[in-house]
C-alpha cells in the first residue's frame, strides 16, 4: 500500500501531550511516525503548512438511517458526510428499521460499512428488544459481530429496573451503555425547550426537569452496577453539574455535547423553522453556559453530532408535526473553532482532545492517537480558512440543518482514513 | 415575505393605531343600511379555516364584502386536507390561484410563519394554535376604546386558561404597547410562570378576587377543552374558583367593563347574570370585529 507524508502542519496529537510542526508518515495504513523532516520516497505528499494535522476526529453519535430509512441517508451518504466534516470514524445507532438489536442488523452494517463506508463506520447496537424499553437485546452477539456500545437513543429506557439489568450486562460486556436522558411523561407533547421562548410561542415544552431527572436516576443506578454509563448529548446546567459530582466520586461516568447545543440557545431559534427542533431542544441561555462551562472544565468527554438526517417533506410541516434532529457532521469544527475556540472557552488542544481521546475514552476504538503502529487516520484542519456552508451541497442525503448559509472562519482541509486521502477541501 | 399580519407581536404602536382609526372610520357603515364598498373590488380572498370557527371566518366574510372583495370559504373538512394532501401543498395549490390574501386559522401555532416564508400570498393569521389571534386583540383594543378613550394606564384582568389562550397572548402584545397594567389570572398549572416575561407591565395570580381588585376591564377566556392535553384542572371545580360572578365586580372599578371572545359557555367563565350585564360588551366586540378585519384587509390588501 502507498504512503502518505503530510507535511509541516501543526501537528496536536493530545494522546501523548504534542504540539509541535512536524510531518506525519502513513505507511500501509498505519501511522508510521510523527516527526521533522520525514522521508519516504514516492509518497504521496500532503502540504499542511498553516494547518493542523490532528488524529482522526471521532464522531460518538450519529443516525445513518440504514437500514430503513435510505430515503434520508444510507452508510456511505452518512459517511460522505463525515469525511467532509472531518470525522474518520463515527458511531451509528440503533434506531434503524429493524432497530439495530440482533447479530443480524449488525453485521449488515459492518458489511455494508465495508463495501461503501468512506470512514470507518462502529455500530451500536440496542439496549432492548426493537428499543421498546423491556426485553434486554443480544449484547454479548452483537459486540462480537461488531457493536462497541449499547443505546436506546432516539428512546430511554424509562423501567428503572430494566435499565439496572442492561448496566449489569453492560458491565459484564464491558461495553459503554449510552442513555438518551428524558422522562417521557414529563416532556410527552413537547416540542422544543420550556421557557419563556415556548410560552411566547405558543408551543409545548419539555422542561429541563424531564433530562436532570433521567440523569440523575441513572447515575444512582451507574453507582450501584458499576457500569461505564455515558450521557448522550447532555443539555442542561444541572445534568451537566450531576454528571460532574459523580465523575469526582470516581464513578466511570461521561457525557458528550452537540455542537448546536453550545452553538445556540432557544433565543436564536428562527420562529417555527423545524430546522431548530431537535432532542434535547436547544436550551435557554443559563443551560447553554453550563454547558459550556462542562465543556471547559472537562466534565464533558466528547463533543458528538447527534447527525439526525430527515428528508425535506418531513421537515417541510407545522412546527409541531415535524420530526426532532438536524443534520451535524459537516459543520461541527467550523462550530467547534467558533463558539469554542475563537470564543476563548477552551484551547485548540482541548478541542482536540474533545474530537478524539474523548470520545475515545469511551468507546474504545483503539483509535484517536497518532502513535506509531495505530490506524492511519488523520483529520487535517485549518483555523482560518474562510468557507460558508452550503447546505444544498451536502454529501448527505438530508438538508436538515439550521446553518445553512452561516459562514465560518475554520474548518476541516483533509480527512484521512487509513492513510488515504477520503475527503479535501 | 409579502406584508400580511401573523401577530401583534410583529406590530409597533402605531402600526396598531392606525388600524384602530381605521375601524373606527368603518364603525358607522355597519349600521348604515347601504353597507358596501368598492375599496377592494376585483380582490379575491380565501378563507382557509383548519379549526372550526363560526364568528371569526363570518366576520373576515363579511368583513371582506362590505370591502367589495369576493371571499372564498374553505373548512379543513371535506377538502383535500382529508385526503393527506400536506399543508405546503395544499397553501401552494390556493396559492397559484392567485389570491390576493389567505386569511388562515390552524390548530398548531405558527402554522401561518412557516407558511408565510414559502407563499407568495399575504396571510393573515385568524388563529394559530396557543400562539396569537391578531384580529381579536384589535377588535378587542377597539372597543375598550369605544369605552374608556384610552388604553394607556387601564387594568386590565386577563382569567381563564392563559397556558392555551391565543386570544390572551395577542391582547398581552397589544394591551403592552400602550402601556396598559395586565394582569394574568387562572389556575396555577395554566398559568406558567414565564407568562410575566411576554411583554411589560405584566403580573400573575392564581386569585381570581386579587386579578378583579380595581380592573377597568374584565377579559374572561373560554375553558379550552380541546387543546388540554391532561386535566389540567379539574373541569367540576372550575366554575367555583375561576368563573365570573355579579359579587366579583364590587370589587372592579364601577365602570368595569366585561368582555369575553365567544363562544361563551353560561356558567362555566361567567353565569349567566354576568353575560347579560349591562356594562358586558360581548355584542358589541362582535360587531366591532367586522369594521377591524376590514380595515386589516384593506392594510393587506388595499
Amino acid at each position: 500500500m502507498a504512503a502518505l507524508l503530510i507535511r509541516n502542519g501543526r501537528v496536536i496529537d493530545p494522546a501523548s501531550g504534542t504540539d509541535t510542526t512536524a510531518d506525519v508518515l502513513i505507511e500501509d495504513g498505519v501511522i508510521a511516525g510523527v516527526g521533522p523532516d520525514l522521508r519516504s520516497p514516492g509518497a504521496e505528499v500532503y502540504d499542511a503548512g498553516g494547518m493542523i494535522v490532528a488524529p482522526g476526529f471521532i464522531d460518538m453519535h450519529v443516525h445513518l438511517r440504514e437500514p430503513g430509512f435510505e430515503h434520508a441517508e444510507t452508510i456511505e451518504s452518512g459517511s460522505r458526510a463525515a469525511a467532509a466534516g472531518g470525522f474518520t470514524s463515527i458511531c451509528c445507532m440503533p434506531n434503524t428499521k429493524p432497530v439495530n438489536d440482533s447479530v443480524t442488523v449488525t453485521s449488515y452494517i459492518v458489511e455494508q460499512a465495508r463495501k461503501k463506508a468512506v470512514v470507518n463506520v462502529f455500530p451500536i447496537g440496542a439496549i432492548t428488544k426493537g428499543s421498546a424499553g423491556e426485553e434486554i437485546s443480544a449484547i454479548g452477539g452483537m459486540k462480537a459481530a461488531g457493536a462497541v456500545a449499547i443505546s436506546d437513543d432516539g428512546l430511554p429506557v424509562m423501567n428503572a429496573r430494566v435499565m439496572r439489568r442492561a448496566m449489569e450486562f453492560a458491565r459484564a460486556y464491558d461495553v459503554p451503555i449510552i442513555q438518551h436522558c428524558e422522562d417521557l411523561n414529563l416532556s410527552a407533547g413537547g416540542d422544543m425547550h420550556e421557557g419563556a421562548q415556548s410560552v411566547r410561542w405558543g408551543l409545548r415544552g419539555i422542561p429541563a426537569a424531564s433530562e436532570d431527572i433521567m440523569v440523575s436516576r441513572d447515575l444512582i443506578l451507574a453507582q450501584l452496577t458499576g457500569a461505564r454509563y455515558h450521557v448522550a448529548h447532555i443539555s442542561t446546567a444541572n445534568s451537566v453539574a450531576m454528571v460532574a459530582f459523580a465523575r469526582k466520586q470516581g464513578l466511570p461516568v461521561t457525557c458528550e455535547v452537540t455542537p448546536h447545543h453550545f452553538a445556540l440557545a432557544d433565543q436564536d431559534m428562527a420562529p417555527y423553522d423545524s430546522n431548530f427542533k431537535m432532542k434535547p431542544p436547544l436550551r435557554s441561555s443559563p443551560h447553554r453556559e453550563g454547558v459550556l462551562y462542562a465543556l471547559a472544565r472537562g466534565t464533558v468527554s466528547a463533543i458528538a453530532t447527534d447527525h439526525a438526517p430527515h428528508p425535506g417533506s418531513e421537515k417541510m410541516q407545522e412546527f409541531e408535526r415535524c420530526p426532532f434532529g438536524i443534520i451535524g457532521l459537516e459543520t461541527a469544527i467550523g462550530l467547534a473553532l467558533d463558539h469554542l475556540v475563537a470564543a476563548g472557552r477552551i484551547t485548540l488542544q482541548r478541542m482536540v482532545e474533545l474530537f478524539t481521546t474523548g470520545p475515545e475514552s469511551v468507546m474504545r476504538l483503539g483509535r484517536g492517537t497518532l502513535a506509531a503502529g495505530a490506524p492511519g487516520d488523520v483529520t487535517v484542519f485549518s483555523t482560518d480558512v474562510e468557507w460558508t456552508y452550503d447546505v444544498n451541497q451536502s454529501a448527505s442525503r438530508s438538508r436538515n440543518s439550521p446553518f445553512d448559509g452561516r459562514s465560518f472562519r475554520g474548518g476541516p482541509m483533509a480527512t484521512i482514513v487509513s492513510g488515504e486521502i477520503r475527503w479535501k477541501r | 415575505m409579502p406584508e400580511g399580519l401573523l401577530g401583534i407581536e410583529e406590530l409597533d404602536r402605531g402600526q396598531i393605531e392606525a388600524i384602530l382609526q381605521r375601524a373606527k372610520h368603518f364603525q358607522p357603515m355597519q349600521s348604515q343600511s347601504l353597507k358596501k364598498l368598492d375599496t377592494l373590488r376585483g380582490k379575491m380572498i380565501v378563507n382557509l379555516f383548519y379549526e372550526a370557527s363560526t364568528r371569526t371566518r363570518t366576520s373576515f366574510e363579511i368583513a371582506a364584502k362590505r370591502l367589495g372583495a369576493d371571499a372564498v370559504s374553505i373548512t379543513a373538512s371535506g377538502s383535500s386536507v382529508t385526503k393527506g394532501e400536506s399543508l405546503v401543498d395544499t397553501l401552494n395549490t390556493l396559492a397559484a390561484m392567485r389570491p390576493d390574501a389567505i386569511v388562515m386559522r390552524h390548530a398548531a401555532s405558527g402554522a401561518p410563519h412557516f407558511l408565510a416564508r414559502h407563499l407568495p400570498t399575504p396571510i393573515i393569521n385568524a388563529g394559530d394554535g396557543t400562539h396569537e389571534h391578531p384580529t381579536q386583540a384589535l377588535l378587542d383594543a377597539r372597543t375598550i376604546l369605544d369605552r374608556k378613550g384610552k388604553l394607556t394606564g387601564l387594568r386590565v384582568a386577563i382569567i381563564g386558561d392563559i397556558a392555551h389562550s391565543r386570544v390572551a397572548r395577542s391582547n398581552v402584545h397589544l394591551l403592552a404597547r400602550f402601556g396598559a397594567e395586565i394582569v394574568l389570572c387562572g389556575p396555577a398549572s395554566l398559568l406558567p410562570a414565564e407568562l410575566q416575561h411576554l411583554a411589560p407591565g405584566v403580573t400573575l395570580t392564581t386569585d381570581i378576587r386579587t386579578a378583579i381588585r380595581n380592573a377597568d376591564v374584565i377579559m374572561m377566556l373560554r375553558v379550552q377543552l380541546e387543546r388540554q392535553h391532561e386535566a389540567a384542572f379539574p373541569a367540576s371545580e372550575y366554575f367555583r374558583f375561576y368563573g365570573l360572578q355579579l359579587g366579583h365586580l364590587d370589587l372592579a372599578k364601577p365602570d368595569a367593563i366585561v368582555m369575553h371572545p365567544g363562544p361563551i359557555n353560561r356558567g362555566r367563565e361567567l353565569s349567566s347574570e354576568v353575560a347579560d350585564f349591562q356594562r358586558s360588551v360581548i355584542l358589541n366586540q362582535v360587531e366591532n370585529g367586522i369594521a377591524v378585519r376590514m380595515a386589516v384587509l384593506e392594510k393587506v390588501i388595499g
